[in-house]
């Protein structure tokens, strides 16, 4: 109960704070030098974190669904011969630092939030690829032939039974995507995508810790809100399979 | 006659990869580093009958791949031997194509030459995956990569190439951003085992430090490491001024030290759970077998719980030399060094060349880390050490 209320707290604290950042101004005056704004103006905080936001938005949702589709593809019994190159795949990708993934994807698709997006598309379908995989291959055989028994079509088996067991572990593999590009995507400023690494960036160059600490802070925030929503996410499906 | 079970899927679809590499430029050719290149396919990059020759060496390899008639040894070894020639006609091409004595033209490789490589490796992976190695045969195969492609740098072979030729023009700043990665990465790791590995015991003791601890570390890894490492330059500058001594012990605001102490603090959440987890799994069984023989807590801590979890805590290695090689990347940003500030000058400058000088190695470095730690892994847990009496 106090983990929700502490979670709560810190959403209306994010909200307010990004509709009238200059009410918090006092509390980053201590890490200004020199009179410098407490506060970074130069965009406004929430279109940076709306647009931030729209970009993991963006990523996950493609990665999820190239992701589960491919994972789907390799589970089957006509796809079966490439599971053990997918996971090869998986892991061998995973090993790939994402800012060198993003660093790469600049000479072919120059600045902007293009780079990004497609780095953050590539780097997070590993984490859902691996869990769908996961979810999809180890399901007891028991159910299997219950759903075979009951005489499902192939394509029933597939959402009524077989997707549906593997969504709490879908989604977990969702939560890592999440949080990895939330974080990744501040990097992504520095190919010219507008993310609240501006913010960062611009306290790094300035030396303003406030605008490092506002920057780290707004992604902190809704790092913790996203890892913990989608956790809660899965507790609820887990339940709800377990009663079904 | 073609019969379907001879017929390897995974085989074609190395080959429609190869096939985009063939009809995509092996090479840029560029006038000087920043400007937009010249795009040559593989056939016209080479000098004479070389291209045609090499073409036709890789298309067959890519045709013969697509059939399981082959052992499987003969399969792996042609993709190892098409890796190689792909490695080495990039550099014939670019000796061929820079005019002598020219120090601007750059000649980098293209859009077909990385998917040639990537069908390549592909198809190296899918048959190792075949053959199931030995653990023996794994590592070998590792070493004498390793070995080959330090070959093939010392030969010379790709100083044509741009990025080789941004080697040239910094290769004691190479060197030392080089040696300042591996610090920040086995520093951080080391740091994070020192302090890590006795906090994960403390908290398998106690169950009541166990959450708020784990709580806190979660949280830590949550914070964006840009903002993480930017936090951690006024931070440490702030104590290097005003606690007596602390300047003289090192502690400074700027270069290695804040970008090590972040790294440091991204490792400890793997070490901690990883250990936590790996002394849980012990069997309760033999943990009472242990006190049964009369030994006394410590002495079924160091040796039966420790050596029985160190699968685990390898793992844990794993993970954290992968994520700190790449987030060291990051400590480019900050002047803490390593190969992100080739990374970083690169993008500032658009000089791709560069952004690849400080990517390929990081990208080296960590995929070598990963696969010697997996096979680490796989040879502890095989043979768990104090398993035996």
């Amino acid at each position: 109960m106090t983990g929700r209320i502490a979670l709560l707290a810190l959403t209306v604290f994010l909200l307010a704070f990004l509709i009238s950042p200059q009410t918090f101004a006092p509390l980053f005056q201590p890490f200004t030098k020199n009179d410098a704004p407490a506060i970074y103006v130069q965009s406004s905080l929430l279109s940076l974190t709306l647009s931030h936001l729209t970009l993991v938005a963006l990523a996950v949702a493609a990665s999820t669904l190239v992701a589960v589709t491919l994972a789907i593809l390799v589970t089957r019994q006509s796809g079966r011969e490439f599971l053990p190159l997918a996971r090869t795949i998986t892991s061998v990708g995973q090993t790939f630092p994402p800012v060198a993934v993003l660093a790469l994807a600049v000479p072919v698709l120059g600045f902007g939030a293009g780079p990004t997006l497609i780095a953050l598309f590539l780097y997070g379908l590993l984490p859902v690829f691996e869990n769908a995989l996961a979810g999809l291959t180890r399901q007891s055989p028991q159910v299997t032939e219950a759903a075979l028994g009951s005489g499902m079509t192939a394509s029933q088996r597939l959402w009524q039974v077989e997707l549906p067991l593997a969504l709490p572990i879908l989604l977990a593999g969702m939560r890592l995507t999440a949080v990895i590009s939330l974080g990744t995507a501040t990097i992504g400023s520095t190919v010219a995508a507008n993310t609240l690494g501006e913010v960062i960036i611009a306290g790094l160059i300035s030396s303003n810790t406030a605008y490092v600490l506002q920057g780290g802070m707004i992604v902190g925030i809704i790092a913790v809100l996203i890892h913990y929503g989608f956790q809660h996410l899965e507790q609820i499906v887990a339940r709800r399979r377990g009663q079904g | 006659m073609i019969h379907r079970q001879d017929l390897c899927r995974p085989g074609l679809l190395f080959l429609v990869i190869g096939l985009a590499g063939f009809a995509l430029p092996l090479v840029q050719f560029k006038a000087n580093r920043i400007v937009p290149g010249e795009g040559l396919r593989l056939w016209a990059a080479l000098p004479g009958a070389m291209g045609a020759l090499v073409t036709g060496f890789l298309l067959a390899l890519l045709i013969a791949g697509c059939f399981l008639r082959w052992p499987l040894w003969l399969r792996l070894a042609g993709a190892f031997a098409g890796v190689v020639t792909l490695v080495l006609a990039l550099g014939a091409a670019a000796d061929h194509l820079t005019p002598p004595d020219d120090k601007l033209a750059r000649v980098a490789p293209g859009g077909g030459f990385w998917l040639l490589l990537l069908a390549l490796g592909l198809m190296f992976a899918d048959t190792i995956n075949r053959l199931r190695p030995s653990l023996r045969l794994r590592w070998l195969l590792l070493a004498a990569t390793l070995a080959i492609s330090a070959a093939i740098l010392a030969t010379g072979t790709l100083d044509g190439v741009s990025v080789m030729r941004e080697y040239a023009a910094r290769e004691t700043l190479f060197l030392r951003e080089a040696e300042r990665h591996l610090i920040l990465t086995f520093g951080s790791l080391g740091l994070a085992l020192l302090i890590g590995l006795p906090l994960g015991i403390a908290l398998y003791q106690s169950r009541a430090l166990r959450n708020p601890v784990m709580g806190g570390l979660n949280i830590l890894q949550t914070i964006p490491s840009l903002a993480l490492f930017g936090v951690m330059i006024p931070l440490f500058g702030w104590i290097a001024a005003t606690v007596p001594g602390a300047a003289k012990a090192g502690i400074a605001g700027i270069g290695l030290f804040p970008a090590l102490i972040a790294l440091f603090l991204y490792a400890l959440l793997p070490v901690v759970s990883n250990t936590l987890a790996g002394l849980n799994s012990v069997n309760p069984a033999t943990r009472e077998a242990a006190a049964g023989l009369g030994m006394t807590r410590t002495q079924i801590l160091w040796q039966v719980l420790i050596p029985l979890a160190v699968p685990v805590l390898l793992a844990a290695v794993r993970i954290v030399l992968v994520q700190n090689i790449g987030l060291a990347v990051i400590a480019g940003l900050i002047g803490g060094g390593g190969f992100g500030t080739f990374v970083f000058q690169g993008l500032a400058q658009t000089a791709m060349d560069l952004v690849l000088l400080g990517a390929l190695p990081t990208i080296a470095l960590a995929l070598v880390a990963g696969i010697a730690l997996d096979l680490l892994v796989e040879a502890t847990s095989r043979h768990p050490q104090g398993a035996r009496p």
